[in-house]
């Protein structure tokens, strides 16, 4: 089962060592792990997603919640959050009309083209990870040549009371 | 405010913590801390390897229930303790282990006797912290003590750059702190409280199981109260062997791999369990699966995330044990709930227990471990606290030696480490000098922490060390011997060093006791000495520890001696 786990931590020196480290030593599985300072310096968001079963996902949050640096572990419902994830591609280009046809597709999926070059493009695209795929999917035929992802990142909708 | 260096202000720290003893080695990089060590009221105690320092801070902590402190330099002394941390964390006894670090300026550039130990130490630590200005180690040791000794307790290293405990600063002490992110008490839930007692009285065959975190939180009392109240006889957990008095009608003694036959033998039948600060661990259930079949579990943890690790449970109430207790027998008593014994299950348990006493095999040996250490039993004071090593004298500890006094028996159970039991002992003897101090010790397990005789002798903190001596690496031994058709190797001690010139040579007492009778004089003599003792009792090598439960097998699959 794919989860995303948001964790409000504290922000100081070595609590992502200790939280991707909890991963390692219990045997979890970390699939994208993305890290930034919030709204208030003192503390930073994690945006975790894993891939557990029920029951070890339960023991992933009870045992990141036991954490004394973290102040906040939230499990994610799909539905109720934006999440996004971006990705550069570099795609080869082998022949003129390529460019055409990858800004075509670039622009279907809204994503933006930059440092179009004679022999490759890099693309920019911010998207679910199901889109991603799809995207990645369509260009593979020209040839993928270097892919840099950040990992999920994700916020609850509305205020958390409201449904 | 006062100015002060970060080292005073560690002394001022411990002192208000009310720590007035330490266990440690000096080394260059904590020798500021040592200089104002020098000039405190804290008692030191010089240890001869870093490793015994952290397991007599523990032995200390577990007994007096408030952290025991250690300290150590930085690189090989602060390695040297990350086995007594990794022990202290399995066994959530509190501790505070203090390193002396490498300067600030210096940190990551390879310096000498530099290691990186917060980052070796993180998966096994409750808490670490690395103060980097003198300034904050006030609050660091108040949270550091507060982190340790609260909720389930544990070890929490603080790891103090050498320039930073030389910098002199205003110093701050607060009188309390709060931590954000870390919630020790949680409330335990009435309703929950409630329903579990309903479960208990609605099932037919209910048994108390009662882990380390009945010792812990000192809830003997209440735990009693209710085993008697609901008449439900109680197994224990090894950890928390020594949890319910082992000589109470109800007893049966700790389950597990060496389990006591009729605890396993109740455990297996029992319909409905409430679980009391135990985490399930693999050595008390046998199998995960096979343990939850047809089995009700209440269980009651001060850590939530024990609450459905390895069993799946069907009332779970998060809190402190004694608390959550106390709640129970205070629901009993105003609810005029008492149950009479006068029923087939406890029939069927007395039976049992009954039919395991009799017919269980002892070796027959004249120095079997049961006549040992029933012997030793006899001759030691019931408020005597006992201490193990690890392997076969660990296990027949827990079937042969009966804890009569609540909360004196102590072992490393969660990790298993050799070499713990002898500074654990030395460290409980600092906590409670008034009672004796036994270690029920292997010599396998002696060899490897036998240097601290110095300390016991040179401190004035005698203890005993009832030494099962089968010259031999037992447990191994005996695991060669079951399950790789006797390919013995790796196990032969050859009967080395000699026990008696050993304990003589660092001018403590060593007696050879080669009968049963010798061995009751020997530990009388030790006692009424009061002076640090060594009892060589050489047994049989061939002695297996029996019933043993296989690993990876059930309990009820218990092997029992033909």
């Amino acid at each position: 089962m794919w989860s995303i786990i948001s964790v409000l931590v504290e922000n100081k020196p070595g609590v992502l060592f200790k939280v991707t480290h909890l991963f390692r030593s219990r045997n979890y599985n970390i699939d994208s792990i993305s890290v930034g300072v919030t709204e208030n310096p003192e503390f930073s968001r994690m945006t975790i997603t894993t891939s557990a079963d029920e029951k070890q996902l339960n023991q992933i949050i009870k045992q990141l919640d036991k954490m004394i640096d973290t102040v906040e572990v939230k499990l994610l419902d799909e539905k109720k959050s934006i999440y996004r994830e971006l990705v550069l591609m570099k795609i080869k280009i082998t022949k003129p009309s390529d460019i055409m046809e990858i800004t075509d597709l670039t622009n279907a999926f809204k994503c933006n083209v930059h440092d179009v070059r004679k022999s490759s493009i890099i693309v920019e695209i911010t998207a679910t990870p199901d889109r991603i795929n799809a995207f990645e999917d369509l260009v593979k035929g020209y040839g993928i040549l270097e892919i840099t992802r950040t990992g999920i990142c994700a916020l609850e909708r509305g205020m958390g009371n409201e449904s | 405010m006062e100015k002060m260096s970060g080292a005073r202000s560690l002394m001022v720290a411990l002192e208000k913590e009310g720590a007035n003893i330490v266990f440690g080695l000096p080394g260059g990089a904590n020798l500021p801390i040592y200089d104002e060590l020098y000039k405190s009221n804290i008692r030191h105690i010089l240890v001869r390897h870093e490793q015994s320092a952290s397991h007599m801070a523990d032995g200390f902590g577990r007994v007096s229930r408030r952290p025991g402190v250690c300290f150590a330099t930085s690189g090989p002394g602060a390695t040297n303790i990350v086995t007594g941390i990794a022990t202290a964390q399995a066994d959530s006894a509190p501790m505070i282990a203090i390193t002396g670090q490498v300067p600030t300026k210096m940190i990551g550039r390879d310096a000498f006797q530099e290691s990186d130990i917060i980052g070796i130490t993180n998966p096994i630590v409750k808490y670490a912290f690395q103060p980097m200005t003198a300034a904050e180690i006030p609050e660091v040791v108040k949270k550091a003590f507060y982190i340790s000794a609260t909720g389930r307790p544990g070890p929490v290293l603080i790891d103090i750059p050498k320039d930073v405990q030389q910098n002199e600063d205003e110093m701050t002490f607060p009188s309390e702190v709060k931590i954000r992110g870390y919630h020790p008490w949680v409330d335990p839930d009435i309703g929950k409280i409630e329903r579990a007692i309903e479960m208990l009285l609605s099932s037919e065959r209910p048994v108390i199981l009662a882990g380390g975190g009945v010792i812990i939180s000192g809830a003997f009392a209440e735990l009693q109260s209710i085993a008697e109240l609901l008449m439900i006889p109680v197994v224990t957990t090894f950890k928390g062997k020594g949890a319910f008095p082992e000589n109470h009608p109800l007893s049966l003694g700790p389950i597990g791999m060496h389990g006591h036959a009729e605890a396993n033998k109740i455990m297996v039948e029992a319909d409905c369990v409430l679980a009391c600060g135990s985490r399930f661990s693999d050595r008390s259930v046998g199998t995960f699966e096979e343990f939850e079949k047809n089995l009700k579990i209440i269980h009651m943890d001060v850590d939530p995330a024990e609450i459905g690790k390895n069993q799946t449970t069907h009332i779970a109430v998060v809190g402190d044990i004694k608390a959550s207790l106390r709640i129970m027998v205070k629901m009993l008593i105003q609810k005029a709930i008492k149950r009479s014994g006068d029923n087939p299950w406890l029939k069927r348990v007395s039976e049992t227990r009954e039919y395991f006493r009799q017919n269980l095999k002892l070796h027959p040996h004249p120095l079997g471990a049961a006549k040992v250490l029933r012997k030793l039993r006899e001759v030691l004071p019931a408020q005597s606290i006992v201490t193990t090593e690890v392997g076969q004298h660990q296990m027949w500890a827990s079937l042969f030696f009966d804890v009569i006094h609540p909360g004196t028996f102590f072992s490393s159970t969660g990790l298993g480490t050799m070499g713990w039991g002898f500074p654990a002992a030395i460290g409980a003897k600092a906590a409670k000098p008034d009672v004796p101090v036994v270690d029920i010790a292997g010599e396998g397990s002696f060899n490897m922490t036998e240097n601290s005789l110095a300390v016991s002798v040179l401190d004035d903190l005698p203890v005993i060390v009832f030494l099962l001596n089968n010259f031999s690496l037992g447990m191994v031994a005996q695991w060669q011997r079951t399950f790789y058709d006797r390919r013995m190797i790796g196990i032969d001690l050859k009967n080395c060093p000699d026990y008696v010139k050993l304990a003589e040579s660092y001018g403590a007492q060593g007696i050879r006791a080669e009968s049963i009778d010798e061995i009751g004089k020997a530990v009388q003599t030790a006692l009424k000495s009061n002076i640090a003792t060594v009892i060589d009792i050489p047994i049989d090598p061939q002695e297996d520890v029996l019933p043993f439960v296989a690993p990876g097998t059930p309990l009820k699959d218990m092997i029992l001696p033909s």
